[in-house]
C-alpha cells in the first residue's frame, strides 16, 4: 500500500465529504424543520455557481465575488421560500416534489437561458490556483485545501448556531415539534423563511466553491442532489450532526472506492474487466451503503431526538 | 361528398409532390444539458451548409429537422425512430454519442434508409455492425488514439497512464492508444459518464504511478473540468498530458477568458484543423466566424462536411431519391468538397484520411485556437474493418 497516495486521497474524500455537506446541511434544515422535500435544492446550488462565476469574470476577483454572491443566493432562497415553497407547506409530500421538480426545470431553463449552454470557467487567483507541499512527497492543490478549510468552518459555525443561540435553539425545537413551537409564540413564518434563505446560501457557497474544479454547468445540481439526499437519509433527516458525519463518510468511500477498488478487483478478475467493473461498482457503492443503513437504522444514524 | 373526396385526393395528390422535391433529412443531436454546448456547435455547422446550398441539393428543396438526443441513448432512439417512421426521412445523420448511435443504429438500417455518422465513431459501426447504408463523416473512435499513440513513441515517452469516461467511446480511445503506443501502460482509470466531473482521486492515481504520460479523453464540458483539474494539481512539469477531444474550439474561449495559459502549447490528433488549406475548408472557417466570432468545432465541420455528402450523393443521381445505389455508390466514392481536403472509404464505410498533431496556439488577432505542427500519418487503419463482412 501507497501511504502517501492513501493520506491524498483520504483529503481528497474529506473535500467532497464537506462540498457534500454544505449542499446537505441545508437540505436537512429545510426537511427537517419545515418537513418540505426540496428537490430544487440542487438548481440552487447550480444558480449559486452561476453566480459567483459571473461576478468573478466581471470583477475580476474569486473571494470578493462569492462575498456578493453568497447573499444573492440568500435572497433567491428567500424569494423560492416566499412564493413557491409557502404554498405547498400544508399540501402533501408527493406536491413538494411535484412542485420542487417544476422548479428545477425552471431555473435550469432560467440558468441556460441567461448563461448559455456552455457553463462558465472560473479562474482562480494565483495563490489559490497552485499546489502546497504538506510535508515530503505530498502535494495537495491549494484551491481543494480552501475548500477542506471552509467546509469545516461552516461546520463549526453551523454547530455553534445550531446548539448555543436563539435562533438555533428555535430550529432544533421546531425540528422535534413545529405545532409546539408556533403554539408557545414564535413566529414560525419568519424561522422559516430564515431557515430557507440560509439553506439556500449554504448550496449556493457549495457551488461557488466546486465551480472552479469543475466549471459552472447546467444540470450539475442534478448529480448533487441525488447524493444529498443519501447523505441526509444515512445520517438522519434533521440532524446537523449527522449531515455532517453522512456527509464525510459518503466522500470518503466514493474516493476510496474511485481509488483502490480496482485493485482490489484485481485480485480476482482480468485487468480489463475490473477496469470498467470498478467505476460501476464504486457508483453504487453509496447506495449500497444506504439500503444497509436503511435496514438496520431506518431513522438514519443520527435521527433527531422525538420525531 | 364527391366534391369533398376529390379536394382530398386532390390535396393528397399536392402533398405527394410537395414530398417528391425534397430531401428530407433527420439530423440528431444534443440540443439540451450540457451536451449541448458541442450540439449547439453541430447545429451552427448544419446552418452554415444549408446556407451555402442556397437551401438546395439539386433541383430538391432541403427539409432538415433536428432530434434533440438529450445526451441521452434511449431518448436518441426514440427521436431516431420518429424521424424514420413519422417524418420518413430520406437520411438520418448527426450523432454526437457513441451510446447514443448503436442505441439509434438498428431503427435505421432496419428502415433501409442512409445512416450517417459526423462524430460518434464506435467500433462495431465499422466492423462486425458494418452496413452497406451506414457512412462516417468522422473517424473510428479509435484512430485518433492511435495516432496520438504514433507521437508518443516518437517523442520517446515510456510510460503511460490513462484516464477516460467509462462509455462506448472512452473504451474506444482507451483500445486505440493501447494499440499503438509501444510503451507500458502503468493504469487505466474509466470514470463514471457523464456525472463525473471531478477527477481528484484519478488525478493523484496517475501521479502516484510515476508515469512518463497521461492520456486522456474528456469531451464537452468534462474537458474543460479535466484541464482545470489537472493545472490545479501541478502536474505539468512532472506528467505531460496528451489529450482526444478534450481542447477544441469550444473550450478555448472559455479557457482564454479565465487566463488559463496552461492550455497554450498543449497538443492532441485530429483529421481536421481550421487552418487545413482548401477552398471549402477556408470557406466554412471564414463563414463560421463571420457569422458567430468564433473559430469552428471540430464536431460544426463533420456536421458541415455530412450534409454535403448528401448533397453529393443527391446530386448523383439527380434527385431521384429512389436510386439507392446510385447514392450509396457516390457517397463510397467520396466525390463532394470536403472540409478536410480529399479523402476516401475503407470497404466498411470508414474514411481513410491523414491524421495531424494539433496545437494549440494564438492566432494573429490573439484569438486561442489550433493549427497543424506535424502530418503524423497519411491515413490511420481501421482496426475493426477485418470484422466487417458487407
Amino acid at each position: 500500500m501507497d501511504y502517501t497516495l492513501l493520506f491524498v486521497q483520504v483529503l481528497n474524500g474529506l473535500q467532497l465529504g464537506l462540498l457534500l455537506f454544505l449542499v446537505a446541511s441545508g437540505l436537512t434544515l429545510v426537511f427537517g424543520i419545515l418537513d418540505f422535500v426540496n428537490l430544487a435544492h440542487g438548481s440552487i446550488y447550480m444558480i449559486g455557481a452561476f453566480i459567483g462565476a459571473s461576478l468573478t469574470l466581471l470583477l475580476g476577483n474569486f473571494l470578493l465575488a462569492v462575498l456578493i454572491a453568497v447573499p444573492l443566493t440568500g435572497v433567491l432562497g428567500y424569494l423560492i421560500e416566499r412564493f413557491v415553497a409557502r404554498q405547498l407547506y400544508d399540501k402533501d409530500h408527493l406536491d413538494h416534489v411535484l412542485g420542487t421538480f417544476g422548479l428545477i426545470l425552471v431555473l435550469d431553463t432560467s440558468a441556460h437561458i441567461i448563461w448559455g449552454p456552455a457553463g462558465i470557467t472560473v479562474p482562480l487567483p494565483a495563490w489559490l490556483d497552485g499546489q502546497v507541499a504538506l510535508f515530503t512527497g505530498v502535494v495537495f492543490p491549494t484551491f481543494r485545501l480552501l475548500i477542506i478549510s471552509v467546509g469545516l468552518a461552516v461546520a463549526a459555525g453551523l454547530f455553534w448556531l445550531v446548539n448555543y443561540t436563539k435562533l438555533g435553539m428555535l430550529i432544533r425545537a421546531g425540528a422535534s415539534n413545529r405545532t409546539m413551537v408556533s403554539a408557545l409564540g414564535i413566529d414560525i413564518q419568519t424561522l422559516f423563511a430564515l431557515v430557507f434563505a440560509l439553506g439556500a446560501m449554504l448550496a449556493g457557497l457549495a457551488g461557488m466553491l466546486i465551480a472552479p474544479i469543475t466549471t459552472a454547468s447546467i444540470g450539475m445540481g442534478g448529480q448533487i442532489i441525488i447524493t444529498a439526499f443519501v447523505v441526509i437519509i444515512i445520517g438522519g433527516i434533521g440532524s446537523m450532526k449527522g449531515a455532517f458525519i453522512g456527509a464525510i463518510i459518503i466522500g470518503l468511500i466514493d474516493t476510496l472506492g474511485r481509488s483502490f477498488l480496482d485493485q482490489l478487483f484485481e485480485l480476482f478478475m482480468s485487468e480489463s474487466a475490473a477496469e470498467t467493473a470498478a467505476p460501476a461498482v464504486s457508483a453504487m457503492m453509496i447506495y449500497i451503503l444506504m439500503a444497509i443503513i436503511l435496514a438496520v437504522k431506518p431513522q438514519g444514524l443520527f435521527p433527531p431526538k422525538v420525531r | 361528398m364527391r366534391k369533398l373526396l376529390g379536394t382530398a385526393l386532390a390535396a393528397t395528390m399536392l402533398t405527394g409532390l410537395a414530398q417528391a422535391a425534397e430531401v428530407k433529412i433527420g439530423f440528431v443531436t444534443t440540443l439540451t444539458t450540457g451536451g449541448a454546448v458541442i450540439g449547439n456547435d453541430i447545429k451552427k455547422g448544419v446552418d452554415l451548409a444549408l446556407e451555402h446550398m442556397g437551401g438546395k441539393m439539386g433541383d430538391l428543396d432541403i427539409n432538415l429537422i433536428f432530434g434533440d438526443d438529450g445526451f441521452k441513448p434511449e431518448t436518441g432512439k426514440q427521436v431516431t425512430d420518429k424521424l424514420v417512421k413519422q417524418d420518413n426521412v430520406d437520411f438520418v445523420a448527426g450523432y454526437i454519442w457513441s451510446h447514443v448511435l448503436m442505441a439509434s443504429r438498428k431503427t435505421v438500417i432496419d428502415s433501409g434508409k442512409f445512416m450517417i455518422t459526423a462524430n460518434a465513431g464506435p467500433g462495431p459501426v465499422g466492423g462486425k455492425l458494418c452496413h452497406k447504408n451506414f457512412f462516417s463523416a468522422s473517424w473510428m473512435n479509435d484512430q485518433g488514439p492511435m495516432a496520438m499513440g504514433e507521437v508518443l513513441n516518437q517523442k520517446g515517452v515510456k510510460s503511460l497512464y490513462i484516464i477516460a469516461p467509462n462509455y462506448a467511446a472512452g473504451k474506444g480511445m482507451v483500445a486505440g492508444v493501447k494499440r499503438t503506443f509501444k510503451g507500458e501502460v502503468l493504469g487505466t482509470d474509466m470514470t463514471t459518464w457523464p456525472t463525473q466531473l471531478d477527477f481528484s482521486a484519478e488525478l493523484a492515481k496517475a501521479k502516484a504511478s510515476g508515469a512518463d504520460g497521461l492520456f486522456v479523453f474528456y469531451p464537452g464540458k468534462a474537458g474543460g473540468a479535466f484541464m482545470k483539474q489537472y493545472q490545479q494539481a501541478g502536474l505539468k512539469s512532472s506528467l505531460p498530458l496528451y489529450t482526444a477531444f478534450t481542447i477544441d474550439a469550444l473550450s478555448l474561449p472559455k479557457f482564454q477568458a479565465a487566463g488559463f495559459t496552461d492550455v497554450l502549447g498543449s497538443q492532441f490528433t485530429g483529421h481536421w484543423d481550421p487552418n487545413l488549406d482548401n477552398a471549402q475548408n477556408k470557406r466554412f472557417v471564414a463563414d463560421f466566424r463571420a457569422q458567430h466570432g468564433a473559430y469552428p468545432s471540430p464536431y460544426a465541420a463533420q456536421a458541415y462536411d455530412s450534409i454535403f455528402m448528401i448533397k453529393g450523393a443527391v446530386e448523383a443521381v439527380g434527385g431521384d431519391l429512389t436510386n439507392q445505389d446510385g447514392m450509396r455508390a457516390a457517397m463510397e466514392s467520396a466525390n463532394y468538397d470536403s472540409v478536410r481536403g480529399a479523402f476516401s472509404y475503407d470497404s466498411s464505410h470508414i474514411p481513410v484520411q491523414p491524421w495531424y498533431l494539433r496545437e494549440v496556439v494564438k492566432d494573429s488577432d490573439g484569438n486561442w485556437t489550433t493549427k497543424i505542427v506535424q502530418t503524423i500519418a497519411q491515413s490511420v487503419e481501421n482496426p475493426y474493418a477485418a470484422d466487417c463482412k458487407m
